[in-house]
């Protein structure tokens, strides 16, 4: 039985919690606004930068001249996945999820021999495999003291991995991440980004139009594969911060509901032994009070 | 004929404009070219450069690298990686560009194609009068 001075420190300490995670669900909220109106900012050019490219793709994809980004390295032997996580904690099962497909997708590939190397984005990722999968590592990109994410970010993440390609480190890329759908919902997704497919906008690309290529259509595909690898890297990274903010804010909303009722709990205890406390002093004075 | 044609310019991070354009003038990677309505549809890749918009309601220029230009009759889309209105272009801005064509120009030289050389000295020379045109 805690004493009385326990309770009361208990439902002191309890109460500081329940501060902390609600001012931490505000400031999610906050930030959750502001990485979504950028997720929203940025889907007109992933939207058409990928109806261009699906016909390009269509149009030249069959052909032996096809660059090897699109066309792939003709083996799929080794595998990289880019995991993209948070460099924070205390988002739900944001993280956990993410590390989850990751893994899963690792143990498959690894299943049929492949090879799988691992790229991480974000400390959060790289701490939740390193004891399955640490000695995969290949690289690690540090996002930690980047205030706000930019094109030029996903651009770095998007020249290393190509550089790794070009040296022939990989023959397929796959990256990693979380899918914004609502504050309550975020989808961990793959998706494969080299070689690049764009199967699932062709079909939205349907302006008929028969266009001239400055300069020829190989050479145009061949200069924008490269920056679609950064598009398609910036909108997971943008999906991610949107996903991150709102698992951060539910969690938050839970723990905060969790402490309140926590509290309750813990003061009906205390006023109960407060009562059981005088009752006995009472009973004490009374008994004392009739022996004379 | 129609006499102007929907503009848009949006580059990753946000959508810069969308407007009804009588003529945009394009940096084009194989040479500039000017867009007006009806133009035959063509897709061309850019170079760094100027994109000068005419509109009814008056002119206004970018300064955009990388990326490309879709044009259809009736509408014009420009998506560039990276797009500022040349009002907010800082000497720091021009001074990247510079960096960038004289490091891909120092690349090439270590290279023996002597075409991609002469188009990344060309860069060069276009990025270093870009700065003296725009008075920075």
């Amino acid at each position: 039985m805690p004493s009385l001075k326990d309770l009361k420190n208990r439902i002191e300490s309890v109460k500081s919690t329940r501060k902390i995670t609600k001012a931490m669900q505000m400031v999610a909220a906050a930030k959750l606004r502001r990485a979504q109106e950028s997720a929203e900012a940025s889907r007109p050019y992933a939207e058409r930068f990928n109806a261009v490219m699906a016909g390009l793709a269509a149009s030249v994809g069959g052909s032996d001249s096809a660059p090897k980004l699109l066309r792939g390295t003709g083996s799929d032997d080794v595998h990289l996945l880019v995991v993209m996580t948070a460099e924070r904690g205390l988002c739900g099962g944001f993280n956990a999820n993410i590390a989850k497909l990751a893994r899963a997708k690792a143990e498959e590939l690894r299943g049929k021999g492949k090879t799988v190397k691992v790229l991480t984005v974000g400390k959060k990722g790289r701490d939740a495999l390193k004891r399955d999968l640490g000695d995969l590592f290949v690289g690690h990109v540090d996002l930690s003291e980047v205030k706000r994410l930019g094109y030029s970010n996903a651009q770095d993440i998007a020249k290393d991995i190509l550089s790794r390609f070009d040296g022939g480190e990989f023959d397929v890329a796959t990256i990693f991440y979380s899918k914004f759908v609502n504050v309550v919902t975020q989808i961990p997704t793959a998706q494969q980004v080299i070689p690049a497919s764009f199967e699932d906008e062709a079909a939205g690309d349907d302006s008929g139009a028969i266009f001239d290529y400055e300069p020829s259509e190989e050479a145009i595909l061949a200069d924008l594969l490269p920056k679609g690898v950064a598009t398609a890297i910036f909108s997971a990274l943008l999906e991610n911060g949107a996903s991150e903010q709102g698992a951060r804010m539910s969690a938050m909303d839970n723990a905060t509901r969790n402490a309140g009722e926590m509290i309750d709990k813990l003061t009906i205890q205390f006023n109960r032994s407060r009562q059981a406390v005088i009752t006995n002093e009472l009973i004490e004075i009374i008994s004392g009070a009739e022996a004379l | 004929m129609a006499n102007t044609m929907q503009f848009d310019l949006v580059s990753p991070e946000r959508s810069l404009a969308s407007l009804a354009a009588t003529a945009v003038q394009i940096p084009g990677a194989d040479g500039d070219m000017t867009a007006m309505p009806d133009h035959a549809p063509t897709i061309t890749t850019l170079r760094p450069g100027l994109l000068k918009v005419e509109a009814p309601e008056g002119s206004s220029e970018y300064l955009v690298t990388g990326g490309f230009a879709q044009i259809n009759g009736d509408s014009l889309s420009v998506l560039a990686e990276k797009a500022i209105p040349v009002a907010e272009v800082t000497r720091a801005h021009l001074d990247e560009l510079i960096e960038d064509a004289r490091a891909s120009h120092e690349a090439a030289k270590g290279g023996d194609d002597q075409t991609i050389v002469d188009d990344a000295a060309k860069l060069l020379a276009d990025m270093e009068a870009l700065g003296t045109h725009m008075s920075l």
